[in-house]
């Protein structure tokens, strides 16, 4: 059993001081408090902040509490947002892999699509932002499955429903994939959905690591999966990739 | 390779033959308000910047200069810097376009006689935006440049200028050119001749040896000597005119919205000089050899700077795409429409003295009823500009390219193909103001063969269609007009 962690100690100090009184300190004051060095004080207001925990007057340097702990219990991240610090990047991928491309969220006990973008072939296709997929399904819901244990566990209760011959229905099987993708760090499927179809998605993660959606592609089987059905390598590295890189554009601008 | 020397910052972007983006360096500069109005940018600090980020691009896509098969330059329009012809000093700093410092020599101007004429050879009303005016205004501020400028000391050019005569060896020898759709922003140039035309000159006082010599959008033959030598410039743009190039709007009709700060349409007209009779912009498209496409213009002043506004200035939401999730709180307007006419209204009004206002609040209203009324201001400018490119041109455009920001408000995109009731349209390259400038460039050079081929990379990213109905929608406009008419009235009766 390892011991207490105590800069974890330390970081629930700080929010404690700036939760009474005024709640506006500067740094000094912070360091002096809590009998800190103050470059140890600094760096656990400058992660602090990093998670929105707490936030930085501009005007005065002073800190108090963030916005973001008032509403700890609701989503973080606003689908809006995900889909503006997203785009560029969902555009490389589809350019890349020739592939449609879909960036989807939990909501509901189901696959909120938040943003979309066309297979670059010019063929006709709908824009399918705001539609809803089966989270057990499709390569983007086995992804919030299997880094979500509420949501896993609420699928273990419910049926599955069966879409084609392939849909995984049994809840072991399901488990069992999930702990494979949580291996591996990305989830396939290949006519689980849809005849004919497959999928592969990888996480979209906060500091921190919290996983907070799913960036994939979906086209033909045929396409995306070897002769021996499992995912081409060079996809699954391209979605690994595109899914960093959308992690790595949500960090910079917190 | 391209250069985009925009109004916050300068970019350098690699693409490979498939329009593919290859590298992004930026860096960003510095903005001057040395008085209310004004706004000024460094020159050099600007050049230090592509003195950076050249290099910097080259890196990161892992390839060298003979790599590169040709630079195009594009850039901030209107924005103009001076400086001496021997030491390659600016006089003074940029002054950009959003300076607003001749608002009074404007309206002195406008009375002078042959102003009409005026308008008829550059094809732009007088307006504190375009170069000319704040020329004007430098020769008559800055002690003894008109007879620096008279003597040919002295050099005049917008940003593309600026760069390439620095590029392609500054004092030793650099080339004193810029592009047809820079100069026709500038007021000085005669749409039909496309050439510096004697009467504006006059007109605007501006010494013609201060003028860089105007060239074809890829007929720009140069090297570049400095920062990274040794790659040839062969093309350069006005920014807007770029992305209506980079997002192959070839055909006549077709038209191109890029959402950002503002909104910026063009619609392609061809080989025809169309001149408004709904207070559209007549410029040049671009020039590929010898014929130029003409354009029209139409620019929404206030666009994502009016979701910054409901962001920074009234705080009901933490960061700009938050807008749509508060816009969806809600299902129509409620009745509210909001007029952003921050500082007059451009396209198709033009009514410098307009101010903004908001109108139809009941206590049923709440912010995500403003939040629409944000973002349908938006959609409706556009259809104002839209309808009057239609009437220009005699014909209805049947869809709109979009780029820009904004584009990932699928809201706000849904409205504008609602509203427009054709489709908008998004394409897979975002960077379609580089994508442009890198287009021409490689027209130029031969590593494109043709116009059809630029074409074949343009590929659809995203298609909103129009499912609003009729009658609601002419309902709706209706509503928009009279609140935009209601602005007039504020300007009216407001003292001047």
């Amino acid at each position: 059993m390892p011991g207490p962690i105590q800069s974890i100690e330390r970081a629930a100090a700080v929010l404690r001081l700036l939760a009474r009184g005024s709640g506006h300190h500067g740094l000094t004051e912070i360091a002096d408090s809590l009998g800190l060095a103050r470059g140890t004080a600094h760096g656990i207001l400058r992660t602090l902040q990093r998670v929105e925990f707490v936030e930085q007057d501009q005007a005065t340097g002073r800190y108090r509490l963030g916005a973001a702990l008032l509403h700890l219990g609701t989503s973080y991240l606003d689908a809006n947002e995900l889909r503006s610090r997203s785009i560029n990047w969902a555009d490389t991928l589809a350019a890349r892999s020739g592939q449609e491309v879909r960036i989807g969220m939990h909501h509901d006990g189901a696959v909120l699509v938040v943003h979309h973008v066309f297979r670059p072939d010019d063929s006709v296709q709908t824009l399918g932002i705001g539609a809803m997929l089966p989270l057990h399904a499709t390569a983007l819901g086995k992804v919030l499955l299997a880094y979500d244990p509420d949501l896993s566990a609420a699928a273990r209760r419910r049926e599955l429903t069966s879409l084609t011959r392939r849909t995984i229905t049994r809840t072991q099987a399901l488990e069992r994939v999930l702990t494979e993708v949580r291996a591996q760090g990305w989830a396939g499927e290949a006519e689980e959905y849809m005849p004919g179809e497959a999928s592969i998605a990888a996480p979209i993660r906060i500091p921190g690591g919290l996983v907070v959606g799913a960036i994939g592609i979906s086209g033909p089987v045929d396409r995306l999966c070897d002769a021996a059905g499992r995912p081409r390598a060079t996809l699954v590295r391209q979605v690994s990739q595109a899914a960093d890189a959308v992690t790595t554009s949500l960090v910079d601008e917190n | 390779m391209a250069i985009d020397q925009g109004t916050t910052s300068t970019r350098c972007i690699v693409f490979d033959q498939n329009a593919r983006l290859v590298a992004v360096a930026q860096r960003e500069h510095r903005q001057y308000h040395p008085r209310p109005g004004w706004v000024e940018q460094d020159a050099v600090e600007i050049w230090r910047n592509v003195d950076r980020i050249m290099p910097q691009a080259l890196r990161q896509a892992g390839i060298t200069a003979e790599q590169v098969v040709a630079l195009g330059i594009t850039n901030q329009r209107e924005t103009f810097v001076l400086w001496d012809r021997h030491t390659g000093v600016p006089v003074g700093r940029a002054i950009v376009w959003e300076d607003i410092r001749t608002e009074e020599l404007v309206a002195e101007l406008g009375k002078q006689p042959g102003i009409e004429e005026v308008r008829e050879r550059c094809g732009l009303p007088l307006a504190t935006y375009f170069s000319a005016p704040s020329l004007r205004w430098m020769l008559d501020n800055v002690a003894g440049l008109r007879a620096k400028a008279e003597r040919g000391d002295v050099l005049f050019g917008t940003m593309d200028t600026w760069l390439i005569w620095n590029l392609t060896g500054g004092v030793n020898g650099g080339l004193h050119v810029t592009d047809v759709t820079n100069a026709s922003r500038t007021m000085l140039m005669n749409l039909g001749s496309r050439q510096w035309d004697p009467m504006l000159l006059e007109f605007f006082g501006v010494p013609a040896t201060m003028l860089p010599e105007i060239r074809p959008s890829t007929e720009i033959r140069g090297t570049t000597t400095r920062v990274v030598p040794g790659i040839s410039i062969t093309a350069a743009l006005g920014d807007q005119h770029a992305a209506l190039f980079g997002q192959t709007c070839f055909e006549k009709g077709s038209i191109k919205g890029t959402y950002g700060t503002g909104g910026f349409l063009l619609m392609n007209t061809g080989d025809e000089l169309v001149r408004s009779k709904h207070g559209l912009l007549t410029t040049i498209g671009y020039q590929i050899g010898g014929e130029p496409a003409y354009a029209l213009e139409g620019s929404i002043a206030v666009a994502g700077s009016l979701v910054q506004w409901f962001r920074d200035n009234l705080g009901l939401i933490h960061s700009a795409p938050e807008i749509e999730t508060l816009a969806r709180t809600v299902k129509d307007n409620g009745g509210c429409y909001i007029v952003p006419a921050f500082s007059g209204l451009f396209a198709p009004h033009w009514l410098a003295q307009a101010r903004g206002l908001v109108v139809g609040l009941t206590s049923y209203i709440n912010k995500g009823h403003l939040a629409r009324a944000v973002l349908e201001a938006t959609g409706w400018q556009t259809r104002e500009v839209v309808d009057a490119m239609n009437a220009d041109l005699g014909a209805p455009t049947p869809v709109l390219k979009v780029d820009g920001g904004m584009t990932a408000d699928h809201l706000l995109m849904q409205f504008i193909a609602d509203v427009l009731d054709i489709p908008v349209q998004r394409p897979l390259v975002a960077e379609t103001v580089s994508l442009g400038a890198a287009y021409a460039a490689g027209l130029a050079a031969g590593y494109w063969p043709d116009l059809e081929g630029l074409r074949r990379n343009w590929h659809l990213a995203a298609r909103w269609n129009p499912v609003m109905d009729a009658r609601h929608r002419e309902d709706e406009y209706a509503n928009w007009k009279r609140a935009v008419e209601l602005t007039f009235a504020w300007a009216r009766s407001t003292p001047n």
